[in-house]
């Protein structure tokens, strides 16, 4: 299990845990159980969580794959600077963030999978990972590739038939130079 | 008149039927032996089989689905039993029915058994809840390591965390064992009928009254008698892959191609293939536990099977320095590391042969499966001098730069020599596209456009550029092949099997049949 990296795991795991935590604490809210306040708690905090996990990592090796309109959300959490790029930081934030939905059974789902979430953090903190962000790559190749968007109307230019038919007999002779010289930029 | 109870219950039935089906279509064996019975029958029915990854993350969603309302439910329920024991009240029925079997702790009702306590409590000591928080936290971390992006970059973690699944099912066959759901038993229900003396609680059990105080009992548990037979298959299916990875694979062969592709040639005793198969390869001196699948590169007809293996991660280098290293000079034969096979497993490409015209289309690394199928295609046409069905087959590699192409086009070159030989050189029409290309690359292209020769494969037939124009293709196909079925095949990504078919049902009208076959891992 060489090249993984955790974080990318306990980023999944994390958003799960929020969804999961916002649930219960609606659940807990909405049916008026003892102990509601702390699933009034869990709302927050599921909803503090998954603003936080939603935009992904960019990957140290290979592509990163954006969750759908997560650019907003990266500058956000990009605002908050070493608080957010830190995993330990996070470790402990989400291992903080849990205890209070252990005291209620609609939440202590939510508290759980946080909890695991957060060990996770910390094994990708102790491996060195940090958290970066996913932005727009800037276009340096675009005027090359709007110059290969326009397909050439004519042929290039080439030497009557004659001499282009293949001349067995005088290989020498019928080499030609071809009187437009090749370069990158037409 | 709370339904929390209903609501739990109705998912947990779906959850039973649910999790029965669901270790059905990772029964590889189980499946090809299945496939190979049913086409006889029918081939559509046979083909259903191949979507059994669908299948399984379908009912994987089911059981996410329901396992949520399970809970919610629960916790309304739970929250109601409590407020039964809470609101010690004598003229209230939930209060009167949670004071039944105090005494001798048997017949009760409320599982709730004092007002001394709490839900969570109450669900960390009772068999039912601790073996629903276990499997749920199995559940959870399932999902969570099989995400897409998970999957496909860190395969390890998703088939380690997967193997949660033997908690899931341990808990789930013992998370009624507990018999906390309770009901009215049979006897009485004789003297305590509910709908006559629901309302007469005050008096049961007093002189006078019809109605005794009624008597509950535990529900027996009924998951296991729905997965227990699953169980069973599953339990063969991971035997029989033991014993297939204890039969001998010989190595015969090590091939290095360029950018990077391994091609082991093997031999193992009683293996028998058909085209466009795969198999999981597994190198206990590398791992012991990983298996990767591999497409069968070579033909039935030759006497050894070959798979071409890409080093892009952990394993398959490992597995190149065990076969190559850095030596030059040739490896003994016996210094080859021991190589395990299971399979081969059934893909749709055996149906290839059926069609009297056929298109292949391979993006990419998707070229594979059907290099199988040109080699076996040719083995048929000229060796055998059999009469095959399929006349005429349109071949197109669709691949983004030129440096996969070596070990493939080395197989076409050879193919269009042998074609040329035999003067047969229009039963395989193959189109070669280049979808992307640098500058440099282009202006080289633009020079020698012409030479006999393409510049990069070295093949007779030219490389073209940008995405095939299908629509141009399917109706060239048409014209040319009135009154047929043609079959499509593609091995690729999913925006291009989207777009095939639309193409395939546009053009399937009076004449020619296009039927679409896709393949997938």
């Amino acid at each position: 299990m060489g090249k993984i990296e955790w974080a990318m795991w306990a980023n999944e795991q994390a958003l799960a845990s929020g969804l999961i935590l916002l649930t219960g604490g609606i659940v807990g809210v909405a049916g008026q159980f003892r102990g509601w306040q702390f699933a009034a708690y869990a709302v927050a905090a599921g909803v503090f969580v998954c603003l936080l996990e939603y935009p992904r990592s960019k990957r140290s090796k290979g592509t990163s794959v954006e969750r759908s309109g997560q650019y907003c959300f990266t500058v956000c959490v990009k605002a908050f600077g070493p608080l957010t790029r830190n995993y330990y930081v996070r470790a402990f934030l989400h291992a903080a963030i849990c205890v209070p939905g252990g005291f209620m059974l609609a939440t202590v789902l939510g508290c759980v999978c946080l909890g695991i979430a957060s060990l996770i953090y910390l094994v990708a903190a102790i491996r060195g990972e940090h958290w970066e962000p996913i932005l727009p790559r800037k276009e340096v190749r675009k005027p090359i590739t709007e110059s290969i968007k326009n397909p050439p109307q004519n042929p290039p230019p080439r030497p009557p038939a004659e001499i282009r038919r293949k001349r067995v007999d005088d290989l020498e002779g019928a080499a030609y130079d071809n009187p437009i010289s090749v370069t990158d930029n037409e | 008149k709370h339904q929390a109870l209903s609501w739990a219950r109705a998912p947990a039935a779906c959850l039973n039927f649910n999790c029965m089906l669901i270790l059905l279509p990772v029964c590889r064996n189980l499946l090809t032996l299945l496939r190979g019975s049913i086409q006889c029958c029918s081939r559509t029915a046979a083909r259903q089989l191949d979507r059994n990854l669908t299948f399984h993350k379908l009912v994987a969603y089911m059981i996410a689905f329901h396992t949520a309302v399970h809970i919610v439910a629960h916790l309304f329920n739970f929250e109601y039993f409590m407020d039964a024991q809470l609101n010690r009240n004598s003229s209230l029925l939930p209060f009167i029915l949670s004071e039944i079997g105090t005494g001798d702790n048997a017949s009760f009702l409320n599982p709730i058994r004092s007002n001394e306590t709490n839900p969570t409590i109450v669900m960390f000591t009772t068999i039912a809840g601790l073996t629903g928080v276990a499997i749920t936290l199995a559940l959870i971390l399932i999902i969570t390591s099989s995400m897409e992006v998970i999957r496909r970059s860190y395969f390890e973690v998703f088939w380690y965390t997967h193997h949660l699944f033997v908690i899931f099912f341990i808990g789930l066959v013992f998370h009624g064992f507990g018999r906390i759901v309770r009901g009215q038993t049979a006897a009485s229900l004789k003297t305590n009928i509910p709908d006559v003396c629901a309302d007469q609680f005050e008096d049961w059990g007093t002189n006078g009254s019809n109605c005794a105080v009624p008597e509950f009992a535990g529900n027996p548990p009924m998951t296991w008698k729905w997965v227990v037979g699953p169980m069973i298959l599953y339990v063969c299916e991971r035997l029989v892959r033991i014993y297939r990875s204890h039969q001998k694979v010989v190595i015969t062969k090590v091939v290095m191609h360029p950018s990077k592709t391994l091609e082991l040639q093997m031999k193992r005793k009683g293996f028998h293939m058909e085209v466009g198969q795969y198999v999981f390869i597994q190198c206990p001196s590398v791992s012991r536990l990983e298996w990767h699948p591999f497409t069968l590169t070579s033909a039935p007809e030759e006497d050894y099977f070959s798979a071409h293996i890409r080093i892009v991660g952990d394993w398959t280098q490992a597995l190149y320095e065990a076969c190559v290293g850095d030596k030059t000079e040739p490896q003994e034969a016996w210094k080859l590391p021991r190589l395990a096979i299971d399979g081969p497993f059934g893909t749709a490409s055996e149906d290839v042969f059926r069609y009297e015209v056929v298109m292949l289309v391979g993006a990419g690394i998707g070229v594979t499966p059907f290099a199988s199928i040109l080699k076996s295609v040719w083995y048929k046409r000229i060796q055998n001098n059999q009469d095959v069905f399929t006349k005429k087959i349109y071949f197109y590699w669709l691949c983004p730069e030129t440096e996969a192409f070596e070990w493939f086009a080395d197989l076409l070159q050879s193919l269009e020599g042998q074609m040329t030989e035999k003067g047969m050189t229009d039963f395989l029409s193959y189109n070669i596209y280049l979808t992307r290309w640098k500058e440099t690359e282009a202006a080289h292209f633009r020079v020698h456009h012409e030479a006999e020769n393409d510049p990069i494969t070295g093949l007779k037939q030219k490389t073209l550029y940008g995405k095939p124009n299908w629509d141009n293709e399917f109706t060239n196909i048409e014209s040319k092949h009135p009154g047929t079925k043609a079959g499509v095949f593609l091995c690729g990504p999913p925006a291009l099997g989207k777009s095939l078919e639309k193409q395939c049902l546009s053009h399937s009208e009076a004449d020619v049949k296009f039927i679409f076959n896709k393949e997938n891992f």
